[in-house]
């Protein structure tokens, strides 16, 4: 199942098309590839956060992702999807609640463990966040070489994996010179050179067209696929019902749906019983109207798309 | 160290801390005279009190009458010769006398025309056990226009004097180094924050403090160590130009510029402590600014 071909395939996804195809074996052949160990990846006991004295933008949230699940996370902009996205990455402490990361306990862990922690997390950030003064190359091997590989490895790997992504003429690039597309390919290879346990991604669709996005997400499955546990903040709702993976709605600080154990058919589950719900819904409203307008009116006459706001 | 090697911050390019070598280099600059000032101060009381400890002068003040004046010499230096630990005496001669009060009185000034003093000059064997009261009661009781000059009561007041302006050049460095030490703050908190974004994404793929600390105090050492060289190569010469006019006055009591081997050791290390003083620094600082991230 975590055969180097598997994993070529699911780099080459963004590749395609977009660069070179590749000619080497995956990056990570060599690198132990993380068990897919029982239990939870992460877990969140009435989680709270309130940044100063604000009002709470996360309340009472709780759930659970297991090892190689993959989690849409929806929500209104502004319901707090990159605070909780945040808290996972460990960027804040939660004002009370209880987060365990890996099986420790983020409260006991001493700081100086936090960074070993890190280091299984990969992260998409929404703006990239790539350092510009640095090449592509540099800002692939980062986390490499905060985790203290050796530089010949460092070389290996880094670029193996840019190769991977069609990114082998711009290895030395700086990012301002890159496309929006090739940003961020750069950023999701930083973000999964280390092969982490746990790989989040806040709207990572957000700055490209249709087609990369799928495209994204394809890769994002393949990844998953071979162990890793997946969250994608997105309010792109055509992707989420495209993948139909489990889904986790924030809807102002709370967490409404958890959908599914993280696996495809229970999202299946949920989300035929949310259009019955919505079909249901779009059944009455429509009996309503008809009860208002009388049965002389023209039955057609409502304008496109008026079921979206019932 | 891995730092120093290859920095994940653009910190060499940062304009903020352009100006920090030459601040450094004006700190090392008064350091390097302070620290000479220290030395040579320092050279001098020890000087001082091998030189003139040990010895004292016996004064016989000129009466009316030759001949009592010629009495009273002889008299006293009988009583030298019989006191117990004197290991030499030597009476001044009137032309040493005058060549040493020329430039008071001008090269024309005559013995004879003036009441001029007996001075003798007595070495003691051992400073410590001379019986200084005996001896001052036996010549006063002998000789009553014999007075005893002992150095050591302003031999000590001058050594004081030395230790008290050695003291001031010693906190005068330690103001240097705090203010270096500041400078190197400032400078690194203002690093922080323009690269508080690159800080943030290091930190949160997983770089240890000690990792983002490192590059700091790397470039830190490489500037403080920039600041030094040029702070050495400046205050030298100073320190050189101070010497050789004090050199060119030919007066036994300034104090002497020649330094030794270990001396040139000193002043060599100074850019080496003020790069370690920066790296450290700047070290701390980071590390105390990175502790209030989660």
């Amino acid at each position: 199942m975590l055969d180097g071909r598997r994993a070529r395939v699911a780099l080459s996804v963004l590749s395609a098309s977009v660069g070179p195809r590749p000619v080497a074996f995956h990056p990570f052949h060599e690198t132990q590839v993380p068990g897919l160990s029982k239990g939870n990846i992460a877990r969140f006991e009435n989680v709270g956060l309130r940044y100063g004295l604000g009002p709470e933008v996360l309340r009472d949230v709780t759930f659970s992702l297991d090892s190689g699940s993959f989690h849409f996370l929806v929500g209104e902009s502004g319901a707090g999807k990159s605070s909780l996205l945040k808290l996972l990455y460990l960027a804040l402490k939660p004002s009370r609640g209880l987060i365990s990361l890996f099986g420790s306990d983020i409260a006991t862990t001493p700081r100086p463990q936090l960074p070993a922690l890190r280091r299984q997390i990969g992260v998409v950030f929404q703006e990239f966040r790539l350092l510009e003064h640095l090449s592509a190359f540099d800002n692939v091997a980062l986390p490499l070489r905060v985790a203290g590989i050796k530089e010949a490895d460092v070389n290996r790997h880094v670029t193996e994996l840019l190769e991977w992504v069609g990114l082998k003429d711009h290895m030395k690039s700086r990012p301002p010179t890159l496309s929006g597309g090739q940003q961020q390919r750069v950023s999701i290879a930083r973000a999964v050179i280390a092969r982490p346990k746990l790989l989040l991604a806040d709207e990572p669709t957000g700055n490209v067209d249709d087609r990369m996005a799928l495209r994204l997400m394809h890769l994002f499955e393949e990844l998953n696929r071979l162990g890793t546990t997946i969250v994608v903040a997105t309010h792109n709702m055509a992707l989420v019902d495209g993948l139909g993976y489990p889904i986790l709605r924030l809807d102002a600080g709370k967490l409404t749906t958890v959908a599914g154990s993280g696996n495809k058919s229970a999202a299946r589950e949920w989300r035929e019983s949310r259009e019955s719900a919505q079909e249901q819904a779009r059944a009455q409203a429509r009996a309503r109207r008809e009860r208002l307008r009388g049965e002389t009116e023209e039955q057609d006459a409502d304008p496109p798309g008026i079921e979206n706001f019932l | 160290m891995l730092g120093v090697k290859r920095s994940d911050l653009p910190l060499d390019k940062d304009a903020h801390s352009r100006f920090l070598p030459w601040l450094i280099a004006f700190m090392v600059f008064l350091a390097v005279l302070a620290i000479g000032g220290i030395l040579v101060l320092n050279a001098t009381a020890s000087r001082w009190d091998q030189g003139i400890g040990g010895t004292l002068t016996v004064q016989i003040a000129a009466t009316e009458d030759p001949l009592k004046d010629q009495n009273n010499l002889q008299e006293v230096l009988n009583v030298i010769a019989a006191q117990a630990g004197v290991e030499r005496y030597l009476v001044i001669e009137e032309d040493r006398m005058m060549s040493l009060l020329e430039p008071w009185l001008g090269p024309d000034a005559k013995a004879g025309d003036l009441p001029l003093p007996k001075l003798i000059d007595v070495g003691l064997a051992d400073e410590a056990s001379f019986d200084m009261k005996g001896f001052t009661r036996q010549l006063q009781l002998r000789v009553p226009e014999a007075t005893v000059d002992d150095h050591r009561v302003w031999l000590q007041r001058l050594v004081n004097l030395i230790r008290t302006v050695e003291l001031i050049a010693i906190s005068i460095l330690v103001f240097i180094a705090l203010a270096t030490m500041g400078t190197v703050v400032f400078t690194t908190r203002t690093g922080l924050a323009v690269h508080k974004e690159a800080i943030e994404v290091l930190h949160l793929i997983g770089a240890q403090d000690s990792y983002i600390a490192g590059q700091f105090a790397g470039r830190a050492m490489m500037l403080g160590l920039k600041g030094g060289i040029i702070g050495l190569i400046l205050g030298l010469p100073a320190l050189m130009a101070v010497g050789y006019l004090a050199r060119s006055l030919e007066d036994a009591a300034l104090p002497d510029l020649a330094f030794g081997p270990l001396e040139w050791m000193i002043f060599a290390a100074i850019p080496v402590g003020v790069a370690f003083l920066a790296m450290t620094t700047a070290r701390s600082t980071v590390l105390r600014s990175l502790g209030r991230m989660l």
